[in-house]
């Protein structure tokens, strides 16, 4: 068939089937749909509940503010869709072009979307993981868990992990009068996702509002008493922290153990695939039927020098669903790159936080505005002479300019004069990234490709 | 009508009925930079967008008038020192904030939403008051009376007072404009300087009343944090409330009146309108990009060299940000000129951006709303006497000052 009458025949008659049935996938059906898709769509999720919100989950819902069976997605269309919901993919069979689901049944598909995201790193010693009051936060489940422990109250909790997560639960705990023990491996909170001069300024945030901040230290054991509670948690320099309610805040591990074997680029980094979401198989070789979209992918970005970058951002698992879906239906010419620059946030302690680049990227870092000590500043990220990226604690909205800076390969260090420029800004100090090699709980950009050079580029993000 | 400078056609009175043609033309030329000390004019949605997101582009009263752009002189001239809006951070963020906490999230989130029945109250009451009139000044008799008596309310300012205020908003409104800064000599900005100083001391009676007895208004928020660390100076407060008594109605009283205007021009969508009053979300957001009230921003000037489509923007020129020029800007909206509700994608100018995003938004969003959706149901087939109506001088704040709609008549 020739390829024109073969996407006419995928829009009309095409069977497409979506794997995970979180905030990319269901982007991506009504994407779909938007765009005349009018065969046979499947979603299949492994959680038991329609598309939510996962956001709310360590923040509103966490101080009472939001109930967490209310957070669902709001929906931009109907889709139209067989929902297979509470059962997991458990394998792919790509010559055959089917799904096997944990039931054991196979659904066919024309074309396939990957988007089964990530899932929280469990505390490593099973036996512990197991005791009662040990919880991670990643579903709407772990959610309503905890939060039903949180209203206890708990006498202290501990959160194992100061990344983003990890912050926010104490910053829900403290704002509830809450006890807690933050136990961080790396020297401060969100150093490897902001550096250790960003870093710093949490820590301070952590402390002066009551946290007891335990740094450069490891939880070695949790113990739990008779009726399997947990009681007490040892730390790597022989100190315990007395604690009923444990929160293990290790980071994310993509969800692709069920492609094992299936002859799919997949691994623990997630899915390779090219900048059009197209997955690549084992041998680098890319499909035409397997797309892959969010915290799932791992894909090439030209501003970055290629690298092969995986987000684990909610605005890039939106747009990289929007582009595999116009893809998927779409022939050659009419394909569109998914060039989304990486951006996050967060909200702790009463201040907003928003990342935009790859600050992980950067070896110096330069508060362009505002002032470290007040906390409320931007500080810009440098690699090789160029902007990489920029970080705001409550100055969001000045972070368009420095998106454009990253666009443009601007130059670093920034030179020329901004309003609120204090004399701190004036000359740029290393970013204080930890050794990579050594694990934290893991920024929010996971880096592995070769390195960017080139200073001279100019990107243009797609606007349609 | 002149045919002099572009920007000269844009501020003269006579093409203030439809600037629309000009505004195209300007965007022919991005950055237009018509005369030697002349200002710079950005026409085009991103550009514009760019530039209010941009920290090399202050909008500090003292930087302002070095670069000859600004009518309100520092605090020696008025006693009154400049308000956020006239600031740069950390200045500027430090006073908004407080302002901000009696006003919206995440101390009152939910100001704006509790009002909605008293604002309605205050609508009815308006609609109710045109009696069986056949024709109605929408402007005198509702559009400008709605939103000064919300703002009285909502700050705390007796109502009946309206016409010792307005006395001495109407100079420093005046002074916004362009052209009136073109047509007038000194003497006309020391009455701007002056109304603003009679303004300020007539509130500084009302914080005075509220520091001894607070009552649930903002300039009772505002007098409570006067005084202690890290909050408002009296004369901090006094320049506050100056900047949210006048912003709090010269420009609903023209985001009312534009908007049914441009519905009686456009009949199907009033009557959509009275078929489902929910519709007023859309209906707002687009005349903010269609129609908007405020439509330029004249008070910015940068502290750097700017490189922009090609033009360097010399450091301490003035800037002239077209936000109405934007709205309708082909690159970014489809259609632009039509006025369609429906469309998906409304992201205006209307409000501005970045961090001096209109302070009232969520206010006036809900007053307009309120107010076209009510007018919609309660006028029974109301027609335009006259297209287009007289607007007033203004070519910031933009709207007729007048618009007589004759009605068959008032629905109860």
């Amino acid at each position: 068939m020739p390829a024109e009458a073969f996407h006419e025949w995928l829009r009309q008659e095409g069977r497409i089937v979506i794997v995970g049935a979180s905030l990319a996938g269901l982007r991506a059906a009504e994407t779909l749909r938007a765009e005349g898709f009018a065969g046979s769509l499947t979603m299949i999720g492994d959680e038991p509940h329609e598309p939510y919100d996962r956001p709310p989950l360590s923040k509103a819902v966490l101080l009472g503010k939001a109930s967490p069976d209310h957070t669902e997605l709001p929906r931009r269309r109907d889709i139209d869709a067989t929902w297979r919901l509470g059962v997991a993919a458990a394998g792919l069979d790509m010559a055959a072009r089917r799904v096997r689901l944990a039931d054991g049944e196979e659904v066919p598909y024309d074309r396939l979307l990957i988007a089964t995201g990530v899932h929280s790193r469990p505390w490593p010693k099973e036996e512990e993981a197991q005791l009662d009051g040990v919880f991670v936060l990643r579903t709407r489940d772990d959610a309503v868990r905890l939060h039903r422990r949180m209203k206890g109250p708990p006498r202290r909790v501990l959160v194992i992990g100061a990344g983003f997560t990890g912050s926010e639960i104490a910053s829900a705990c403290r704002d509830q009068g809450i006890a807690v023990t933050v136990a961080e491996r790396a020297d401060a909170p969100l150093v490897g996702a902001l550096g250790g001069v960003i870093g710093a300024v949490a820590a301070e945030l952590h402390r002066e509002n009551g946290v007891d901040l335990r740094t450069g230290i490891m939880v070695t054991g949790l113990e739990g008493d008779t009726t399997g509670r947990v009681r007490v948690a040892h730390l790597s320099d022989g100190s315990s922290v007395e604690t009923d309610v444990v929160v293990v805040s290790l980071g994310a591990s993509r969800n692709t153990g069920w492609l094992a074997g299936s002859g799919l680029g997949a691994g623990p980094r997630g899915i390779a695939c090219d900048a059009g979401c197209r997955a690549f198989d084992f041998r680098g070789i890319v499909t035409d039927d397997i797309y892959v979209a969010g915290d799932v992918a791992r894909s090439p970005h030209p501003l970055f020098g290629y690298q092969f970058l995986s987000l684990e951002h909610w605005g890039n698992a939106v747009a990289q669903a929007e582009v595999a879906a116009h893809n998927m239906i779409s022939a050659g010419a009419d394909r569109r790159p998914h060039m989304w620059v990486p951006a996050f946030w967060s909200s702790q302690f009463g201040v907003n936080i928003k990342s935009v680049g790859v600050p992980s990227m950067g070896e110096e870092v330069m508060i362009t505005q505002g002032s470290l000590t007040e906390r409320r500043f931007v500080g810009v990220y440098g690699y090789q002479g160029r902007v990489i990226a920029a970080v705001s604690f409550d100055n969001t909205r000045w972070l368009e300019f420095y998106q454009r800076l990253i666009e443009t390969g601007a130059p670093f260090p920034v030179e020329f004069p901004t309003v609120d420029r204090r004399p701190e800004g004036r000359k740029p100090v290393p970013a204080d990234f930890p050794d990579p090699s050594l694990p934290t709980h893991g920024p929010t950009v996971t880096l592995s490709g070769y390195s960017p050079a080139d200073r001279q580029l100019v990107f243009t993000p797609a606007r349609h | 009508m002149t045919n002099g400078p572009l920007l000269q056609r844009i501020t003269d009175y006579a093409n203030r009925a439809d600037p629309y043609p000009l505004y195209e033309e300007l965007r022919r030329t991005p950055v237009l930079h018509e005369e030697e000390d002349g200002p710079y004019a950005v026409s085009s949605y991103y550009d514009i967008l760019g530039l209010l997101h941009d920290p090399r582009v202050s909008s500090d009263a003292t930087n302002l008038i070095a670069a000859g752009a600004d009518e309100l002189s520092g605090p020696e001239a008025t006693g009154l020192p400049p308000s956020f809006i006239r600031l740069d951070p950390p200045e500027h963020d430090r006073l908004r904030r407080i302002a901000n906490s009696s006003f919206g999230p995440p101390h009152r989130p939910d100001r704006i939403d509790s009002m909605s029945g008293e604002l309605g109250g205050i609508v009815t009451e308006l609609i109710d008051g045109f009696g069986d009139a056949r024709q109605i000044d929408l402007v005198d008799q509702f559009a400008y009376p709605f939103p000064v008596t919300v703002i009285c309310r909502l700050l705390g300012v007796p109502r009946e007072d309206e016409p010792r205020f307005r006395t001495w908003v109407d100079p420093i409104v005046a002074a916004l404009d362009p052209e009136t800064r073109q047509r007038t000599d000194d003497d006309f900005q020391r009455a701007s300087q002056e109304a603003r100083m009679q303004l300020g001391m007539y509130l500084a009676g009302l914080v005075e009343q509220r520091t001894k007895e607070p009552r649930d208004d903002l300039l009772s928020d505002l007098a409570a944090s006067h005084g202690t660390d890290g909050t408002m100076s009296m004369m901090e407060v006094l320049s506050t409330a100056v900047l949210l008594l006048i912003a709090g109605h010269e420009t609903t009283v023209n985001l009312i009146t534009n908007g049914m205007l441009t519905l009686l021009r456009h009949p199907e969508y009033l009557h959509r309108l009275r078929e489902d009053p929910g519709l007023s979300v859309r209906i707002v957001e687009e005349l903010l990009r269609y129609e908007p009230p405020v439509q330029l921003v004249p008070q910015r000037t940068c502290v750097a060299d700017i490189d922009l489509r090609g033009v360097t923007i010399p450091k301490g020129a003035r800037i002239w940000l077209m936000l109405a020029a934007g709205n309708r800007d082909p690159e970014r909206f489809a259609d632009p000129d039509r006025f369609d509700p429906d469309r998906e994608d409304i992201e205006h100018l209307g409000f501005g951006s970045g961090i001096h995003i209109c302070f009232g938004a969520p206010l006036a969003r809900r007053e307009a709303q309120l107010a076209l959706a009510e007018l919609a149901r309660r006028l029974d087939n109301p027609r335009l006497v006259e297209d287009p109506p007289p607007y007033r001088r203004n070519a910031v704040l933009r709207g007729p000052r007048h618009l007589n709609i004759a009605v068959n008549s008032v629905r109860s």
